[in-house]
């Protein structure tokens, strides 16, 4: 038999340091879909993903009992809506969004990702449609999640997206007002976007994708944070070390997982996506990581330097660990889900500043942070245009999911609840960017974009 | 189906002959076991064939879960599966 303390380590992770599957995430290709009437559209969409999701929840459930480990979401993520909608006769695509709101309910999934649109070069008549469809659509679904691509290593910046994404940002967030602007929460820009991201608000079905995928989306920051206990005081050789070992451990189980979860749903496994996401609950936080590795506070000088660490050996150990490790595999850092993140904002040790600079080497982005609700448009968009530098000069994903916290100022608190968490509102830079937004075009696609 | 269960509590006397007796009762074939006590705490692991039961997995585990609740005792069940591979290479 297993060794004992084995047995009991796995045991422990469970039930004392939070590991589970955060997501078992189905993805499902709506390309048959299509139609010219958005109506006959919407029903085909409702009925097929009825139809592929149908046990999704029930084969969760069952896999979770037995195997003994929490999968926290069942989710669904779909073809982007810009290109399954482009034949419609019809500017307003929310009847597209309030079918796959309804499905997801039928289903009994919690999010379903995929109102999205891949503008990174330029806007075909449906992507535009669909961001206009955006703010109406997050803010009357409640399971809709939506993702715009605005930048990619291989075509640079579509700024004109960029300026438009500020707006469309703040059209959600007044629409939303009621909720602190929760509609933001479900919105997401990207640079350099996966196409088999299994996380939300970020997923969607890509067009590489086949008909239908699972992918998994495993964490366990309470895990790492543990680890690295035993080797306080360690060179960094050891805590890397720590860090690749628990890692594998980590990515085997949603290894497991992922491969019953796809011979029951007889649906192909695509990915494991070994992602360090943290929530609001004491003990399963990315930052009391970077803490245990010798910081005084998340934010302070080096912390760029242990994420960094962090993400890298994440990457590393999960690498090993399954067949096809996909997704954005690393380290996530949304500021309202991490308790050890709100701490180091509201001690001042954590400001949006550093937060960009830590972006350049975690695996996301700028994520769940308010920001003064009369925070301004181009502002917004000039926040999104950093972002998606960082991300296309480097080669890697970026994010922007900004919350405008409507009659909220820097200091106050937001709450969204559950596993979004509490935010507290952090400062912007009062000074404008209106010309430099105001430009539109494109900034060009970095030398080595030029790779062939 | 082989399973993992694993049982912790505080150490008095009968904790062996209840739970084996439960699973002696649904069926379950045990294959193997350990058992020490540390600090006062008892903890055991077994190894079980849940297949040689006319019982269902869930059956087994509500089983499991309620005379742990009753018993106070912390008892999990899980497929092997998962141990292999955190902990085989």
């Amino acid at each position: 038999m297993l060794n004992i303390s084995d047995i009991m380590q796995t045991v422990s992770m469970i039930d004392h340091q939070h590991l589970d599957i955060r997501t078992i995430t189905l993805g499902i290709s709506l390309y048959d879909c299509a139609h010219s009437d958005i109506k006959t559209c919407a029903r085909k969409i409702y009925d097929k993903i009825c139809m592929k999701a149908e046990h999704l929840v029930e084969v969760g459930n069952e896999i979770e009992r037995e195997y003994g480990i929490p999968i926290i979401n069942k989710r669904i993520s779909v073809t982007p809506i810009a290109n399954i909608a482009a034949s419609c006769e019809s500017e307003d695509y929310s009847v597209i969004g309030h079918a796959l709101d309804d499905s997801a309910k039928t289903c009994g999934v919690n999010f379903i990702g995929g109102f999205s649109s891949m503008v990174q070069k330029g806007f075909t008549n449906s992507d535009l449609r669909l961001i206009n469809s955006i703010p109406e659509t997050l803010s009357s679904t409640e399971l809709v999640c939506s993702s715009v691509n605005v930048a990619t290593t291989r075509a640079g910046i579509n700024m004109d997206a960029v300026a438009i994404m500020g707006r469309i940002i703040k059209r959600t967030s007044e629409l939303t007002a009621k909720n602190d602007g929760i509609g933001c929460a479900k919105l997401v820009v990207f640079a350099n976007a996966v196409e088999d991201n299994p996380f939300m608000a970020g997923a969607f079905h890509g067009e590489g994708e086949s008909e239908c995928v699972i992918n998994v989306g495993v964490s366990g920051p309470g895990v790492v944070y543990r680890a690295l206990k035993d080797v306080k005081g360690e060179s960094f050789d050891v805590l890397a070390e720590t860090i690749k070992r628990t890692a594998f451990r980590i990515t085997r189980m949603g290894q497991v997982v992922a491969h019953a979860a796809s011979e029951r749903l007889n649906v192909p496994f695509g990915i494991v996506d070994l992602s360090l996401a943290p929530t609001p609950a004491q003990g399963d936080s990315v930052a009391r990581i970077l803490e245990e590795m010798g910081l005084e506070v998340c934010g302070t000088h080096g912390t760029t330097a242990a994420l960094a660490l962090l993400n890298d050996a994440v990457k590393k150990g999960g690498v090993m660990a399954s067949g096809h490790v996909g997704g954005l595999s690393g380290a996530f850092i949304p500021v309202s889900e991490d308790e050890g993140m709100v701490a180091a904002v509201n001690e001042g040790s954590l400001t949006l500043d550093k937060l960009e600079a830590m972006t350049c080497v975690c695996s996301v982005g700028l994520d769940m942070i308010a920001i003064p609700g009369d925070t301004s448009a181009d502002t917004i968009s000039a926040i999104i245009a950093d972002e998606a530098a960082i991300g296309v000069i480097n080669s890697k994903t970026t994010a922007v999911r900004i919350i405008p916290a409507p009659g909220k100022k820097a200091g106050d608190t937001v709450e969204f609840g559950g596993l979004l968490g509490s935010a507290p509102v952090m400062n912007v830079k009062s000074e404008s960017a209106h010309e430099f937004i105001a430009r539109g075009g494109r900034i060009p696609a970095p030398i080595h974009s030029l790779r062939n | 189906m082989k399973a993992i269960m694993t049982v912790s509590a505080h150490d008095r006397v009968g904790i062996i002959a209840s739970v084996c007796t439960l699973l002696s009762d649904m069926g379950v074939n045990i294959l193997d076991l350990n058992q020490t006590v540390m600090q006062g705490i008892f903890t055991m692991t077994l190894l079980v064939d849940t297949s040689t039961s006319t019982h269902t997995f869930d059956e087994i585990r509500s089983a499991i879960i309620e005379r742990g609740e009753s018993e106070q005792l912390t008892i999990h069940i899980q497929r092997t599966d998962i141990f292999d591979a955190m902990h085989k290479v």
